[in-house]
């Protein structure tokens, strides 16, 4: 009985967590309470992805009004896995987040970091499971809000800056979005995503309509961080508490991503996108942009957490890549490379945050010989440094097989070299860390440090062992997200 | 034991063996005695397969999908057999050497080296039975990222500057041509299967199978090609038995054993011979065995010149694969068993050299041969291999790849293949005579014998598999054979 209802549950229990937790005002009780969500969120989402994983589609009506007059939660193979990949990064960065929020906010701000990341969870499920535009932005709003706060925690003051950037650049991006999602409403009549799948097809050519994927194309871009409109997402992730960067980096540039994929296939289809518009090209051409120059950006960060950072944009970049050949080994390559990303980028920032702990800093002047007083958190960075480069055995491998691929049935030699090359960079970046942890003697400072706690291990060696497992065999990954593919592709069902 | 359970169990012993030698590192003799009880056990299990595969069998197992459709699938076929066979066996020997090594110079951080030691023996194992692209490329990339710590095991400047030479240019070859390769193979051929008689029928034009070729033979950076030689050099700032691992057992070995993979099975022999596009290659390779040759002629430092030395004989294996008769590919596949076992006892000689006079350069070993004259003599038969004079296993395989010239009428390939044997000879037997002929210079200082026993043990035995490969060259032959097809 209650099992139908998750669709909703979902949303509604980490939303109503957050409350709950601000007015009971304390630390602990936020944390079991964020932790319990996070559960909840984790069990539904795997749940509703055994569901779909036939390609059934699940569709809710909230309050019983049938759509498209009601609010509509629309699951299917497309969501269903970024959903699942939502609620696994959350239970890990929750079990994190205990050991490093006590390190990293002040004691008396705990229950409002719980509240505010029950919140942006719930924001990011409600973009994920709704299948109502306007629902989104409404979303969207609730993720972006909470998270200028979460990244407002960092103890660096540069974080307020980098905070107030953030909301300064979302703000336009919601704002572009709204206002697609409007013209879209007005030229269709509805604001039910399949009702307006159905209904644009008589109206595609007209004006209002492009003007309303322009208004969508940048807004999303925006929050999903797309080479050139980035320039909030380094200061956010590299100034913002350890367990809000890998939160972030792990989740809201994907769900923005998958926010993406739906406007683009189900909304407006890829036939009018990629056939009558021109728009693969220009996702490709900027994919390519941002995996050379992010990339050669990060080798010659001072700061760990800006190099991981600038990174995510070159891999950002991967998973755009994919979108823009709109065709199966593409849309297979772009999704999976979302979750592949995921739990590498997770990783990383998590470790990052567990030399932050220790180190006090994560300036890599300062890591010389690391790898001696913290050999676990540096093999660890290691290892998620060879699934950026894409290394046999990693994730990221299984992303550059089907990007290479797509670009070889695309017939183009040119851009088959594209996602090896960048790795190029990917292993200059991260012999950067290698070569201070592990090739200088270690300083005075780092010789007294002592291992990161199991508190902060743990849960990175979590995201580490799925990296390994799914580099090894990935039939989960890749076959929830070929069928998201064909889900996309066959546009609304 | 069951030829499957065989091949299963190469590429998992040496990995449990890994995870036993971290765990007894605490006790170096328990650790020591863990790494020779896997080696031995490792070619026992490998020399089971020897009979099947002689009569004709090719015990097959597949194990999960690495990606959709493509498993990790390992197989025993003649060619994988053969080096697999020299790989655990010369693993054997080296283990010995290594200790005697690795102890008497006191190194530091034993443990991790005898554990990478182990996981690049699993990477070879994989490599060696790899049966299809993908797999290969999995323990390919497994077998370059193990050796790094062993080649940086110094954690000098030096080390990390030739470690970052060694990491890039491996890592980069095969990750933008070596997978590019792969993954235009399987677009084409929807299998990357290793299957006789190759995969490509037909599914390509004449330029793009250049092409294709041209990306296998680049993207396989292990075997040294020019321009993507400099990684073996540079690798040279690592401890002796790490050169010799580098050189003579796995990586070089796993570099010319994936070309001449690709060539048989993947394009086939037949169906490359006579396409104008392929006649590059040996052009290359025969570039490479002369240029190579030429730079080892003027190096001082012994190591190097060795060095270069393998840079020049793995181009041969490359040249002989390129000649596509199958006389010459015999040649190419017992190449790669003789240069081991030649070049395995060089480094053996260079490191025992260097243990016990700390003599680094080829003008300080006047007289050297009085003084060690067990390790002097091996070396000086590792030098006739290496030139391909009998009775050394070198002379069997380059009899086959210039019997191959000869009978196709390369005679460009027949020419490189005798000038190079005059530089070979040019740049080994000077060694040899200033270590016997020429007198020691008057007061040296420092008086030594030979190197610690394991060591000399090991070069003996490994000059001696160089001669016995002369005379017993029938056990490698009836394997090499098969690749010929009869």
């Amino acid at each position: 009985m209650i099992s139908a209802h998750l669709p909703v549950l979902q949303v509604v229990v980490p939303l109503v967590a957050a409350p709950l937790i601000v007015l009971l005002r304390r630390g602990l009780v936020g944390y079991v309470l964020a932790m319990a969500a996070s559960a909840f969120v984790a069990g539904s989402a795997l749940s509703l992805l055994a569901d779909v994983w036939h390609g059934g589609v699940i569709s809710y009506a909230i309050g019983n009004w049938p759509p498209p007059w009601g609010i509509e939660y629309r699951i299917d193979a497309a969501n269903a896995f970024v959903l699942a990949l939502l609620g696994v990064i959350a239970v890990v960065v929750a079990a994190y987040a205990r050991r490093s929020v006590a390190a990293e906010v002040p004691a008396e701000q705990h229950y409002l970091f719980y509240a505010m990341y029950c919140l942006c969870l719930a924001g990011l499920v409600g973009i994920t499971v709704t299948g109502d535009a306007f629902n989104v932005f409404v979303f969207l709003e609730i993720s972006s809000l909470s998270s200028y706060v979460l990244i407002a925690f960092g103890r660096d003051r540069r974080a307020l800056l980098a905070s107030y950037q953030y909301l300064i650049l979302g703000t336009i991006g919601a704002t572009f979005i709204v206002i697609g999602v409007g013209l879209l409403y007005m030229m269709t009549g509805t604001l039910n995503i399949a009702d307006m799948a159905a209904r644009i097809g008589a109206v595609e050519a007209r004006r209002p309509v492009l003007a309303a994927l322009a208004f969508l194309t940048v807004g999303i871009s925006l929050k999903a961080a797309l080479f050139p409109l980035h320039l909030w997402l380094p200061g956010a992730y590299a100034f913002a508490p350890s367990a809000v960067s890998a939160f972030l980096a792990a989740t809201a540039t994907k769900v923005s991503l998958y926010v993406l994929l739906r406007f683009y296939f189900t909304v407006f289809g890829a036939t009018f996108v990629f056939d009558a518009l021109p728009m693969g090209g220009v996702l490709i051409a900027l994919s390519v942009a941002a995996m050379f120059v992010a990339s050669a950006t990060a080798v010659f960060q001072a700061d760990f957490k800006k190099l991981l950072a600038y990174s995510s944009l070159g891999q950002i970049g991967y998973i755009t890549l994919g979108i823009g050949f709109a065709s199966k080994a593409g849309l297979t390559g772009g999704v999976v490379h979302l979750f592949n990303h995921a739990v590498t980028k997770g990783a990383l920032f998590m470790l990052a945050g567990a030399v932050a702990l220790r180190l006090g800093s994560v300036r890599l002047d300062r890591m010389d010989g690391l790898a001696k007083a913290m050999p676990l958190t540096c093999a660890g960075i290691v290892l998620g440094g060879l699934s950026l480069i894409g290394v046999p055995g990693t994730a990221g491998f299984v992303t550059k097989w089907y990007l290479v691929l797509a670009a070889l049935e695309a017939g183009s030699w040119t851009l088959a070299f594209v996602p090896v090359a960048s790795s190029l960079l990917a292993v200059a970046y991260v012999w950067r860390f290698v070569e201070v942890a592990y090739f200088r003697p270690p300083s005075a400072e780092v010789a007294r440090l002592s291992e990161a706690p199991p508190g902060l291990l743990l849960p990175a060696g979590a995201l580490l062992v799925a990296v390994v497992y799914f580099g090894i065999d990935p039939s989960l990954t890749v076959g929830a997200a070929a069928r998201a593919a064909d889900a996309l592709l066959a546009g609304i069902r | 034991m069951s030829p499957e359970t065989a091949i299963l169990l190469a590429p998992a012993l040496p990995l449990a063996g890994a995870v036993a030698i971290a765990l007894s590192g605490r006790f170096p003799n328990l650790r020591e005695a863990t790494t020779l009880a896997t080696a031995f056990a490792l070619f026992a299990v490998v020399a089971t397969l020897y009979p099947a595969v002689a009569a004709g069998g090719r015990p097959a197992v597949a194990l999960f999908d690495l990606l959709p459709g493509l498993p990790l699938a390992l197989a025993a076929e003649p060619l994988g057999l053969l080096f697999a066979l020299v790989a655990s066996g010369l693993w054997i020997v080296n283990s010995l050497y290594s200790i005697g090594y690795m102890r008497g110079n006191r190194e530091h951080r034993q443990t991790r080296f005898y554990v990478c030691f182990a996981l690049a023996l699993a990477a070879t194992m994989g490599v060696a039975f790899a049966a299809n692209g993908l797999t290969l490329f999995f323990f390919y990339e497994m077998l370059t990222l193990s050796t790094f710590p062993l080649v940086t095991h110094h954690g000098t400047a030096e080390a990390r500057r030739g470690g970052l030479v060694y990491l890039s240019v491996l890592l980069s070859t095969s990750i933008v041509f070596f997978l590019t390769a792969l993954i235009a193979t399987w677009h084409v051929a929807g299998t990357l299967d290793f299957t006789e008689g190759g995969i490509l029928h037909g599914r390509l034009s004449n330029a793009a199978l250049g092409g294709l070729l041209a990306l296998y033979m680049f993207g396989i950076g292990k075997a040294a090609l020019m321009p993507f030689h400099r990684w073996l050099p540079a690798a040279m700032v690592a401890p002796t038995p790490v050169s010799a691992l580098l050189h003579a057992v796995a990586v070089v070995k796993a570099g010319v054993f994936s070309v001449v993979k690709v060539i048989v099975y993947v394009f086939g022999v037949r169906e490359l011979s006579g396409l104008t596009s392929v006649d590059w290659l040996p052009v290359v390779a025969g570039f490479t065995i002369v240029a190579a040759s030429i730079v080892a002629l003027r190096s001082d430092n012994l190591k190097r010149r060795l060095a270069y030395s393998t840079v020049s004989q793995l181009a041969y294996v490359v040249l002989a694969a390129a000649l596509l008769t199958p006389l010459s590919v015999v040649g190419a596949a017992l190449h790669i068993a003789a240069h081991a076992f030649g070049k395995i006892t060089l480094f053996f000689a260079a490191g025992a050299i260097y243990t016990a006079a700390h003599k680094t350069e080829v003008s300080e070993l006047d007289g050297i041969g009085r003084r060690m004259p067990w390790t002097m003599t091996a070396f000086s038969v590792g030098a006739l291999s290496m030139i391909g004079l009998p009775p050394t296993a070198g002379f069997v395989s380059k009899w086959f790849i210039l019997g191959g010239a000869f009978a196709s009428g390369q005679w460009v390939a027949f020419g490189v293949i005798v000038a190079s044997t005059l530089l070979t000879a040019g740049y080994f037997l000077p060694i040899v005579y200033r270590a016997f002929f020429r007198p020691a210079p008057a007061p040296d200082g420092h008086a030594h014998g030979e190197a610690p026993a394991t060591m000399v043990v090991a070069l003996t035995a490994t000059a001696a598999l160089t001669i016995l490969m002369f005379f017993f060259a029938e056990l490698p032959l009836a394997l090499a054979r098969q690749l010929a097809g009869g």
